[in-house]
This record gives C-alpha cells, sequence and structure tokens, in this order.
C-alpha cells in the first residue's frame, strides 16, 4: 500500500502547485505509515523528478512516452490507473487544476474512490474515517467531507499547503509503462496555444498577484499595475468588466466566473470588491485594496488599504519596493 | 443533433451563505435560486448550434426536487426544447454524474453540455464522471466549441493557454466564457415555455461516494489596516515585516 502523486511538469520541471501535492502526499503517507510515490505527467525530465525527495517522495514512476507531454484526459486517467493498481494506492492526491480535476472526476468512477476536489487541507484520518476539508460557495464557505469510499481521491488547491523542503534528499526514478494504445489519445490537442504570461508568471500559480479594475480607466494606464508587479515578482489581473471591454485579456479575469486565485498578497487597484469579484479572491492570504472611495465593499474584505488615487499611489509603491532591494 | 445540457439550479450570486443549525446544510430560507452562470453557456451554446444546424432538440436536465422548476421552466423559455427532472436531491457529484449516465445513454442524446461547475458546490467532477461513465471523452472546460456534423473542434483550457481538441459525438463539454453570450428569456419564449413538456422521472443508481459532515464559514477578518495615502511606501514595509508576503 502507498499514497500516490500525480505531478505536473513543465517544460522539464515540476510545477510549483505539484511541490505542495507532493509534499501533502508525503504527509498523508507518514500519517497512514507507508511511503508515497509520484507518476510525473507532462514535459517532465528525470533529473528534475529526482528532486521530488526534497518533497518527501520515495520513489516516481515516469512514462516516456512522447504524447504525454501534452494534457490527453484518457492517456492520463489510464496511466494514473495503471500506477495505482501497481502501488496499491489507496490515496491518489493531485492538484486541483484544469488537468488535475479533470483526470480525478475520471478517475474516481475506474477505481471506484470517493473524491474531493478544491481540498485545503491535510485529511484527519481517524480509524477508518478520513475527512478532508474544501472550499464551497465560491470560496464563502468550507465543508469537511467524509470520503467513505475504500480508495480516496484529494485534488488540492493551489496555495494551501505549504512545500516541504528537505535538501539533499532524492527520489528514485522508475520507468512505467501503462502501454497506450492510440485509442487512449481521442482527446490529444491538435494544437497547443500557451498566452504570454506578463512577466513570465502564471496567474494560477502566483503567489502574489496585481489586480486592477475599471478605476484604472483604461488600457492605456495598466502599465502603472504591470510595474508595480514586476517589482514585486508578481502576476497581473483583473476584474471581470475590464476584460469584458478588452482592456486586458479574458485569462486574466479573476472571480466568480473566472480564474479562483489563492495568493500570499493580492493587490486590488481601482476595483470596488463586487461579491462576484470577491469569490475568485477571498482565500488569499493577504489582501491589500487601493481605492479612492472610502466606502468601496472590498475595504471589508481587506487586511490593508489606502483610501487614495490609484494613479498617484501606484508609482509610490513602485518605488518603494524598490528601494526595498 | 440531440443534445442534453445539465443544469444545476444554485443560489443567486450575491447570497448571503448560512448553514442549518447543524450545519449540515445550506440554509435555503430566504434565498433566490438560479440557473448555475457556467450552464446558461452551456444551454445557449446548445441552442445556437441546434439553430446553425436547421433540426435536432435540446433537453435540459436537472437532479432536483420540486423547487427547481422555476429554474428549468427559464431554461425552456430561453429556447430549450423539453426538460427531465430527475426528482431526487442532489447528494453528491457521484449521485448526479449516475442519474445524467443513465438518462442521457436512455435518450440517446449526441452531445452533452454542462456548466465548468457549480458555483454551490465548486466540484468540477460531474462532468467528468458522466464522460467517464459513459466511455466517451470530456473536454472540461471548454472556452469554445465548434461543430462539423458529427465532429466538435474545441478549445480546451489549461494553466496558461489552451489546447485545440477535435472529439467525434458521442462527448461531454463542460463550458465558459467567452463560448457565447448567454441569452435570457424573451415573452414569446415565457410563454411557449409552460407548455413544453417536462418529465419527472425517478433517481437510479447507488447512493453518494461522499458526504458532508459540516459546514463551516471562513474566520472574520480582523479589520483592514488603513496607511494614509501620502505614506504609500509604508505600506511595503508592513507587507515585508508585518504581513512577511514580501
Ligand atoms: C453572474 C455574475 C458574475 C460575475 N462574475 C464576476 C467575476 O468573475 N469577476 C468580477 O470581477 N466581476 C464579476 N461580476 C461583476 C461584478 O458584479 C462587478 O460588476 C465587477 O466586479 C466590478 O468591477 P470593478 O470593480 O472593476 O468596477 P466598478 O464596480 O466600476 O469599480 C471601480 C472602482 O474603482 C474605484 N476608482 C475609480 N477611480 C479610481 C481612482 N482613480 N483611484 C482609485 N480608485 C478608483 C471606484 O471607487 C470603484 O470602487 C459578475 C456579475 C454577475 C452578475
Ligand atoms: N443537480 C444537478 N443536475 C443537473 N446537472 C448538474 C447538477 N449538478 C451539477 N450539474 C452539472 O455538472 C456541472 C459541474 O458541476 P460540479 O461538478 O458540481 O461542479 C454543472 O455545471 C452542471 O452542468
Amino acid at each position: 500500500m502507498s499514497v500516490l502523486v500525480v505531478v505536473e511538469c513543465d517544460k522539464g520541471e515540476v510545477k510549483k502547485s505539484s511541490l505542495e501535492v507532493a509534499s501533502y502526499g508525503a504527509q498523508v503517507a507518514q500519517m497512514l505509515g507507508t511511503t508515497a510515490t509520484a507518476v510525473a505527467v507532462g514535459e517532465a525530465s528525470e533529473a528534475n523528478l529526482a528532486t521530488l525527495g526534497e518533497q518527501g517522495i520515495t520513489k516516481v514512476l515516469f512514462d516516456a512516452e512522447p504524447r504525454l507531454k501534452d494534457f490527453v484526459n484518457g492517456a492520463y486517467t489510464k496511466l494514473i490507473a495503471a500506477a495505482t493498481e501497481q502501488e496499491q494506492a489507496k490515496v491518489i492526491v493531485l492538484a486541483n487544476s484544469n488537468i488535475g480535476a479533470a483526470v480525478g472526476s475520471r478517475l474516481a468512477i475506474r477505481l471506484k474512490a470517493s473524491l474531493a476536489t478544491n481540498v485545503v487541507e491535510l485529511p484527519k484520518a481517524n480509524g477508518s474515517s478520513f475527512t478532508v476539508k474544501r472550499g464551497a460557495f465560491s470560496g464563502k464557505a468550507f465543508a469537511d467531507v467524509v470520503l467513505s469510499g475504500e480508495r480516496k481521491i484529494i485534488a488540492v488547491k493551489k496555495n494551501s499547503i505549504e512545500a516541504l523542503h528537505n535538501a539533499g534528499q532524492t527520489a528514485q526514478v522508475q520507468a512505467f509503462s501503462a502501454s497506450l494504445s492510440d485509442a487512449d489519445f481521442a482527446d490529444a490537442p491538435k494544437q497547443v496555444v500557451m498566452q504570454d504570461q506578463a512577466g513570465g508568471i502564471l496567474l494560477p500559480e502566483a503567489d502574489k498577484v496585481v489586480s486592477g479594475g475599471r478605476g484604472m480607466k483604461g488600457p492605456e494606464n495598466w502599465h502603472l499595475i504591470e510595474d508595480l508587479a514586476k517589482a514585486l515578482g508578481a502576476a497581473t489581473a483583473c476584474s471581470k468588466p475590464v476584460s469584458d471591454v478588452d482592456w486586458r485579456p479574458h485569462h486574466e479575469h479573476v472571480g466568480q466566473t473566472g480564474i479562483t486565485v489563492s495568493p500570499n498578497l493580492y493587490i486590488a487597484c481601482g476595483i470596488s470588491g463586487a461579491i462576484q469579484h470577491l469569490a475568485g479572491v477571498n482565500s488569499s492570504k493577504v489582501i491589500v485594496v487601493i481605492n479612492k472611495d472610502p466606502e468601496a465593499p472590498f475595504f471589508k474584505a481587506a487586511d490593508y488599504g489606502i483610501v487614495g488615487d490609484v494613479f498617484d499611489v501606484l508609482p509610490k509603491l513602485t518605488q518603494a519596493v524598490k528601494e526595498l532591494g | 443533433m440531440k443534445f442534453l445540457v445539465c443544469i444545476s439550479n444554485v443560489p443567486d450570486t450575491t447570497t448571503k451563505i448560512t448553514f442549518t443549525p447543524d450545519n449540515k446544510e445550506f440554509n435555503k430560507a430566504g434565498v433566490q435560486f438560479v440557473i448555475n452562470p457556467w450552464d446558461e453557456y452551456a444551454l445557449t451554446r446548445a441552442i445556437e448550434l441546434k439553430e446553425a444546424q436547421g433540426s435536432g432538440t435540446v433537453t435540459v436536465l436537472n437532479v432536483g426536487e420540486a423547487d427547481t422548476e422555476p429554474n428549468i421552466r427559464k431554461a425552456l423559455a430561453i429556447g430549450a426544447d423539453d426538460a427531465i427532472r430527475v426528482n431526487a436531491a442532489p447528494k453528491d457529484a457521484y449521485f448526479v454524474a449516475q442519474q445524467i449516465a443513465h438518462y442521457a445513454k436512455e435518450g440517446g442524446y449526441d452531445v452533452i453540455l454542462m456548466g465548468k461547475e457549480s458555483i454551490d458546490y465548486n466540484g468540477f467532477q460531474v462532468h467528468g464522471m458522466v464522460g467517464e461513465l459513459l466511455g466517451i471523452p470530456t473536454v472540461a472546460p471548454a472556452m469554445k466549441l465548434d461543430m462539423n456534423g458529427n465532429t466538435a473542434t474545441l478549445e480546451r483550457e489549461i494553466e496558461g493557454g489552451k489546447e485545440i481538441v477535435e472529439v467525434n459525438a458521442p462527448f461531454v463539454a463542460s463550458c465558459q466564457q467567452p463560448m457565447c453570450e448567454p441569452r435570457i428569456p424573451n415573452m414569446r419564449g415565457i410563454m411557449t415555455a409552460r407548455t413544453k413538456p417536462l418529465k419527472v422521472v425517478d433517481a437510479v443508481g447507488e447512493g453518494a461516494a461522499t458526504e458532508v459532515a459540516e459546514y463551516q464559514l471562513p474566520p472574520k477578518k480582523q479589520g483592514v489596516k488603513l496607511i494614509p495615502a501620502e505614506q504609500a511606501g509604508e505600506l511595503i514595509k508592513l507587507l515585508r515585516n508585518e504581513a512577511k508576503v514580501i
């Protein structure tokens, strides 16, 4: 028996969210008195996979089939199911990403497992009962969910678990084949288009986000957001109306009907804080609000605030970050 | 083509969330329920594709008790042809997926469209489960869906980009913006919706695979610390030394 962890890789490196997933899996394994094995998907490199030892992973299974580089739901599901059987895994941990959650729901049926997505904490295992905490109602609540199936699948929300770093530990990388056939690649992409990310930081993975709303007045002012983001090493985001009128691309829109982010730091500039916007950002660790209206609802959800004009405040903040060194 | 659109009935996006005294259930008292916003993309796109093909049907399906019927009627008013309500409280994603898979198979639908996720449960689960139960592909979440004969071209959002995917019917897709501009009912739609068929059927299959032990509200925020605009730089020092996030 072991815990199986699914790690997503990109350009030869394990994604940050998967380092969190690996650390989660290793801690569950410890609770259950077993070890954690990882199975890699995406564009992985063996040398990088070995470093998963730092997150507490003992062994990594790696199928070098080149078509696994891109996300294919059918093939990924079969690969992970095969790894589960080989390892006799009872708990499977993956990222609550568009990839991880999509694969998780297929696996739940194939492996007759209980599934929880959007999980924010380590489980509570007590005798035969196994409970996880997950976000619900678009960040407005949490639910403790009992996973009663003999097998359990957990999709872990980004930035909710601290990644472990036990320097010097290495994992053993093993070749693995799930004997995939062409039929498993029925939903293989014809083409993959990656967006240019501002400053190269992926919004869903970012641990700092600078976001702008209608108060920014127009796309020509976005350099103020970008300058601060660059100085902080943050990703940029926006409110829905901003992407609706094409000031910014759709993939930057956060909120109930956009991307959900949970960075350590979310800085909202000229955003009123409508409930649908908050739904996408309210699990951020620290929220900073800059708004000229002291009555803006966002201040109620904020940790720090400046009542002021973004055109005056933003350059001062960027300057102050640069001075920090 | 036969389209099946699965809609869930959720609290309006502005609802203040509260629970029953034992914290086991959402407190529905006084809450306005709407069609899950993501499912509106699925519904409108199905209607558009049917119109473009010049033939076919759009059926909406909901797993829910009688109180969901106003929103099923709303979907009919927007342009669905008929509706199925599986008469049961939606216990969990597995329970719901079994109902959808069963009635989808029985009705022989070509394309099954859902929303990206329900905004109450935030599962992102039902579409994958239905695809797996039926042994057909699920493309989730889809930002674009076009049909050419039996073949669909979809844009699937992945972190940081998109994949262009081609699949043949039957398939499941879960929809999100910017797929289409969701339609709202017009007067004629509302009138005709009253007489469109709404079939109530019984639940099938096994029970749920998960159970909510307790709901909780997030801990209250401490309250905002305001920094005067003239001293904006102070904020950065606080973020480093006090909040320790930069
Ligand atoms: C079903 C549904 C789903 C939705 N989903 C989302 C979603 O996912 N994401 C989302 O963001 N919204 C969503 N919305 C829209 C949401 O209700 C709000 O309309 C939207 O978030 C407002 O965007 P905003 O704050 O940028 O603009 P506004 O509400 O116009 O606020 C602009 C703010 O900027 C401030 N301001 C103006 N000038 C300055 C200045 N010079 N300096 C400082 N401050 C200034 C103003 O005081 C104001 O508070 C949804 C709505 C519905 C009905
Ligand atoms: N009770 C339900 N009845 C019909 N469809 C549902 C129901 N619950 C969820 N769905 C569909 O499944 C999608 C994903 O839901 P979820 O997995 O709960 O996030 C929703 O957008 C709906 O299209």
